[in-house]
C-alpha cells in the first residue's frame, strides 16, 4: 500500500524553509521546522503561521442548504447569521462521529464547510448520500484552496500588515472575503485550534506561497515563524480541542468527549439524535478526560489507565505540553472513575499517577 | 549536515562512544540521534553498579514525537549517569557530544571499542 503522498499548493516553501516533512493522513506535511517546542511558544508569546491546506473543503447550495444541513449535523445550522461560522460535528446513526467542522454561512442558501483531511473524501460521499430530495448542490472544492492559519497574541497586528480588510470588525467565528497580500477571494475567519488568538484563511490555491511569504516578511519583527503539525498538537491539546481519530471517532460521540454543547436536542430530527439523547440522558458508559503528569514521561495513546489493578481506559492523545512544562493528555475512561483522584497510567511498565483537569491548560 | 567528532567511535544505533584514559568509557547518542529525536524531553538511565551486554536497552530517550530506547554499544558495568539529564534532558539538543553524555561504563572486554565504526565508517551510514 504504497500511496503517493499529496503535496499541499506550500510544498516548495516548506522545503525552501527546512521543514521536516512527515506523512499525515495521506499529506506530506511539515511537522517542524526550528523544533516543536519553540514553534509552540511562539504561538503563545508572539505568532505562528501554519499551513493547513490539507484540511478539505465543500460548497453546498440551494433552496434546501440549511435545513439539509440541520439534518446531518447536531448543531443548529439554520440559526447561523450569514457572515459568521459554527463548530459542529456530524454523527453516524449511533452517534459516533463521522467528523467535526467549521461550516460558514455565505449567504441564506449558501454555505462553506472546512473538513478534516483524514475524513474529507469520506464527509463529502456522506453528505451526498444523504441529499435525498432535497434541492442542494454539494460542490468539492479542496483543490481549490490553500489554508493558512495565523495564530498568537500578534497574529492581528501582522494580518493587519497585508491587508485593508476591518479585521477589528470580525468577532469570534465572523468572517470576512476579501483580498489578503493581492490575493483576491480570500475568506478570513476568527477562528483557530491553538487556543490563542488568530486567523484562519482559505485562500485560492495558487495565491498559497505568495500569500504565506508576504506573512513571514511583515510578521517577522513580530516574532512570527513557520509552525509545524507537531507544534499543532501540542498547542490544541493544551486547549482541550479534539482531535479526529482520538478524542472523537466512529466509535468515541460528541456526549463521550465532552462537545454536549454542540448536540441541540431541540432540534427535532438529526442523524444520531436517538443514541446521543440516550447518552446524555443516562450517561455515557465511557468518558473522555483531560490529564497531565507529575513526571517528565509522555502518557502516549493507547497507553493504558488504571484504577488499582483494574484497566478502566486508554490515553487518546499524549505530549509535552511546553506552557506547563509537563507531559498532558487525554484518556477514554470508563463510567464511574471519571472524578477519580486515584487513576494511574502504565508507561512502559511504570505506574504514574494522573491528574484529572476540568478546565483547559490554556483559557 | 551533523556533526561527527573525529575522535569518537560510534554504533549504526547512532551513539558514540569515548575512550577515557582511566579505563572506563563514555556513551551518548549523536548529533544526527538528537536531530532525528526532536526536543527531548525525558531521558531514563540505569543506576550505577548495574550491567549490560553490548546491544542491550540499557535506557530510554523520550522527545515530544516519540520514545526511542538506548542501545549500549559495549558490554560492561556502569560507573556513573549523567545526572545533569535529569533536570535538563534538552541538554541533549544542545550538546550531544559535551555536556549531555550518559554513562560511563567499565567495559568487560576493552577490546570491543576498536571493534565499533570510526567517524568515516559512521558518517557513511548517514
Amino acid at each position: 500500500m504504497s500511496e503517493t503522498l499529496q503535496r499541499t499548493p506550500l510544498y516548495d516553501l516548506h522545503v525552501e524553509l527546512g521543514a521536516r516533512l512527515v506523512p499525515f493522513a495521506g499529506w506530506e506535511m511539515p511537522v517542524q521546522y526550528s523544533g516543536i517546542i519553540e514553534e509552540h511558544l511562539a504561538v503563545r508569546r508572539a505568532a505562528g503561521l501554519f499551513d493547513v491546506s490539507h484540511m478539505g473543503e465543500v460548497r453546498v447550495r440551494g433552496r434546501d442548504a440549511a435545513a439539509f444541513l440541520d439534518r446531518l449535523m447536531t448543531n443548529e445550522m439554520s440559526t447561523i447569521k450569514p457572515g459568521s461560522a459554527r463548530y459542529t460535528v456530524m454523527c453516524q446513526p449511533d452517534g459516533g462521529c463521522v467528523d467535526d467542522l467549521i461550516i460558514y454561512r455565505f449567504s441564506e442558501n449558501e454555505f462553506f464547510i472546512c473538513l478534516n483531511a483524514s475524513n474529507a473524501a469520506k464527509d463529502i460521499q456522506w453528505l451526498r448520500d444523504h441529499v435525498g430530495t432535497a434541492k442542494v448542490e454539494i460542490i468539492d472544492e479542496c483543490k481549490l484552496w490553500a489554508q493558512l492559519a495565523l495564530q498568537g497574541p500578534f497574529a492581528e497586528k501582522i494580518l493587519g500588515l497585508v491587508t485593508a480588510l476591518p479585521l477589528a470588525s470580525i468577532k469570534r467565528f465572523g468572517f470576512l472575503v476579501g483580498e489578503v497580500a493581492g490575493a483576491s477571494g480570500c475568506v478570513v475567519s476568527r477562528t483557530g485550534y491553538t487556543g490563542s488568538a488568530g486567523f484562519e484563511i482559505y485562500l485560492p490555491a495558487a495565491s498559497g506561497i505568495p500569500v504565506a511569504r508576504a506573512l513571514l516578511t511583515a510578521g517577522k519583527a513580530h516574532g512570527l515563524i513557520p509552525v509545524g503539525l507537531g507544534a499543532r498538537d501540542s498547542l490544541r491539546l493544551e486547549a482541550n480541542y479534539p482531535l479526529y481519530g482520538h478524542e472523537i471517532s466512529e466509535r468515541i460521540s460528541p456526549i463521550q468527549a465532552g462537545l454536549g454543547w454542540t448536540v441541540k436536542f431541540n432540534k427535532e430530527q438529526f442523524i444520531g439524535r436517538e443514541a446521543l439523547r440516550r447518552q446524555a440522558e443516562g450517561g455515557p458508559s465511557s468518558s473522555v478526560i483531560l490529564f497531565s503528569l507529575n513526571d517528565r514521561r509522555i502518557a502516549r495513546q493507547g497507553a493504558t489507565v488504571y484504577a488499582g489493578e483494574t484497566p478502566v481506559g486508554e490515553v487518546l492523545s499524549g505530549t509535552f505540553s511546553p506552557t506547563m512544562n509537563k507531559p498532558i493528555g487525554t484518556a477514554l475512561v470508563a463510567a464511574g472513575y471519571v472524578n477519580s483522584e486515584q487513576l494511574t497510567v502504565d508507561i512502559r511498565g511504570t505506574r504514574l499517577p494522573l491528574s484529572i483537569s476540568v478546565i483547559p491548560f490554556v483559557k | 549536515m551533523s556533526q561527527v567528532p573525529a575522535t569518537l567511535r560510534y554504533t549504526k544505533d547512532h551513539e558514540w562512544v569515548r575512550q577515557e584514559s582511566d579505563g572506563t568509557v563514555t556513551i551518548g547518542i549523536t548529533d544526527h540521534a538528537q536531530a532525528a529525536l526532536g526536543d527531548v524531553t525525558f531521558i531514563d538511565l540505569p543506576k550505577a553498579g548495574k550491567s549490560f551486554q553490548s546491544g542491550e536497552v540499557f535506557g530510554t530517550v523520550e522527545s515530544v514525537k516519540a520514545a526511542s530506547d538506548l542501545y549500549c554499544p559495549i558490554a560492561g558495568e556502569v560507573i556513573e549517569s549523567n545526572p545533569t539529564l535529569n533536570d535538563s534532558p534538552d541538554l541533549v539538543n544542545r550538546e550531544p557530544y559535551g555536556g549531555a553524555w550518559m554513562i560511563r561504563i567499565k567495559p568487560k572486554n576493552p577490546a570491543e571499542v576498536s571493534q565499533l565504526l570510526d567517524a568515516a565508517a559512521y558518517s557513511a551510514t548517514l
